[in-house]
């Protein structure tokens, strides 16, 4: 048995990163760095758009920071946040905690695919936006129509994709789980859930992503409130650079929220993957 | 002695007898739905500690056959005994090893190597105790830690025996063990298994397509006619085990061997 542990090693070591070419030479680039040029250029761009300017209400991105720190400190952003969190954080957790577990049983059992199956499909495929209406006429335009509306964006994707990854799961490891006499509930917790991990932590993200979506939806069909409230309050009196201060943080804080949910992801269920494979 | 042993068929009523064959196949007949059939009235014994290979073209049913031993496919009819007691299901006194690994892709080394122990609900130490001793035993030492797509195809088969051989099941159910390994990996492999195997004493059940490998590994070949499968002959190679692995490769009963078995394949294949 000559196998020894370094050889398997020598991939690993290599960096991470792509090689760029300027002028005859060659510099190596982590995946920070090309992320961070990224970032820089996209502003750069901005900026110059802003300066031309492509639009009358297009402010540039030094203008757009500037009133992201004046809302930031004088307390404006805080408050709004404070308000449009309280329907988004219901909204995903419902929709994750009961999206999960519906998604699970529609794998695992023909009786609830039947039941859920239609439901969410359709929900999937409708124009949500346009149920808005009939949300605020059935629960009025406090925070449960908001957190409903979070729910009917959220909801369907993480259902799907739960279901569709418990669904297709690894026959072989199933039948392996199986031959070691595992019960019903270990092979469905020990197995196909782990399994299952990438495409439902996929669809939460999206989900999350989704959930965003509605409540700004929410907030701007059914009565301005929180950030919603910033961005048509703004658009308005024609104050841009605030407009976009407010559409810019929820851009930030929803790609952050699905950047840690990623990190969870890995932390919890796919410790494999922490090695950069 | 210089030529292989050839056994008699067995019949259905042939009754099993515990004490020497650990299982006993009886009357076995497997339908696919209604158009396919696997197998017809399969009767066989595997004596205890013994290495049997079943042999035969692709598609004669080996595998469907390991798979009803093992308790994880029904038959369509007929019974298999093991310890004389029929089987229904899964159970402690049989150990899969499957032919494409069955490693779980998020855990490691360890705790795949620990998994059969872990659903017994054996405590975390003594299960890793266990594990580490048998990564030993098959020659992955220093790999504890490491996931399996950091492991090579033979070192993943590894895994998988290890797993197999920590529940201490009587029966080892090895389906193509070997098929996803590369050639010289393997030689290593089969002659690294029979040392271990004369050591934990255990019942196998190998299935392969390979017929050097079943010549080489086996004390009984059981050689199937294509679907349905039915028993074509068993033989019994007698080879002296106490010779090094390239004698046995050059012996005169381990070439006529190979040859006759090929011989009966081609027949099916023209």
């Amino acid at each position: 048995m000559n196998a020894s542990p370094d050889s398997t090693n020598s991939a690993a070591t290599a960096l991470p990163g792509s090689s760029l070419e300027v002028s005859g030479f060659r510099v190596r680039l982590t995946g920070f760095q090309l992320r961070l040029i990224s970032v820089i250029v996209f502003f750069t761009a901005w900026q110059i758009a802003g300066l031309i300017p492509i639009s009358p209400a297009f402010p540039t991105f030094t203008a757009t920071m500037a009133s992201m720190f004046e809302m930031t400190f004088d307390g404006t952003m805080i408050a709004a946040y404070i308000e449009t969190l309280k329907p988004l954080a219901l909204g995903v957790g419902i929709s994750a905690t009961f999206g999960v577990a519906i998604g699970v049983s529609m794998g695992l059992y023909k009786g609830s695919r039947w039941l859920f199956e239609p439901i969410f499909v359709v929900l999937q495929a409708s124009p949500v936006a346009a149920l808005i209406p009939l949300i605020t006429y059935a629960y009025g335009i406090g925070l449960t129509a908001k957190t409903i509306a979070v729910i009917i964006l959220a909801s369907p994707i993480i259902v799907l994709n739960t279901y569709k990854a418990v669904g297709n799961a690894s026959p072989v490891l199933i039948q392996m789980c199986c031959s070691f006499q595992g019960t019903r509930l270990q092979q469905i917790w020990k197995v196909i859930i782990p399994n299952a991990a990438p495409v439902i932590f996929a669809g939460l993200r999206l989900g999350v992503a989704a959930g965003f979506i509605g409540v700004i939806l929410a907030e701007l069909l059914i009565t301005p409130t929180g950030i919603g409230d910033i961005i048509s309050y703004n658009r308005s009196i024609a104050n841009y650079p605030h407009m976009y201060a407010a559409v810019l943080s929820i851009i930030v804080f929803s790609a952050v929220m699905v950047g840690l949910l990623e990190k969870a992801e890995v932390r919890y269920f796919r410790p494999e993957k922490k090695r950069g494979n | 002695m210089n030529q292989a042993v050839h056994l008699p068929l067995l019949d259905e009523a042939t009754p099993a007898d515990p004490t020497s064959n650990i299982v006993a196949v009886r009357g076995i007949t497997k339908y696919y739905g209604t158009d396919v059939h696997a197998l017809e009235n399969i009767n066989l014994d595997f004596p205890t500690g013994q290495m049997t290979t079943l042999l035969g073209p692709s598609g004669c049913g080996k595998t469907t056959l390991l798979k009803i031993v093992a308790g994880l496919l029904e038959a369509t009819s007929g019974e298999v005994f093991v310890k004389g007691k029929p089987v229904t299901g899964p159970g402690p006194e049989r150990a899969f090893v499957f032919q494409d690994f069955a490693l779980l892709p998020w855990a490691t080394v360890t705790r795949n190597v620990a998994f059969g122990l872990e659903l017994t609900g054996a405590p975390k130490k003594e299960r890793e105790d266990i594990a580490r001793s048998f990564i030993d035993k098959v020659g992955l030492a220093g790999f504890e830690e490491k996931y399996p797509h950091e492991l090579s195809g033979g070192m993943r088969q590894r895994v998988g025996l290890a797993r197999a051989l920590a529940v201490d099941a009587d029966v080892l159910l090895m389906d193509e063990p070997f098929s996803a390994v590369d050639e010289q990996n393997r030689r290593k492999f089969q002659e690294d298994l029979l040392r271990l195997l004369s050591v934990e004493n255990k019942t196998v059940l190998f299935v392969t397509h390979s017929i050097e490998e079943a010549v080489y590994v086996s004390d009984q070949i059981v050689l199937l006619s294509p679907r349905p499968g039915r028993i074509h002959s068993i033989i019994r190679p007698e080879l002296d085990r106490s010779e090094s692995p390239d004698d046995i490769r050059r012996d005169k009963i381990y070439l006529d061997t190979v040859e006759e078995i090929w011989g009966n394949i081609r027949k099916y294949l023209e």
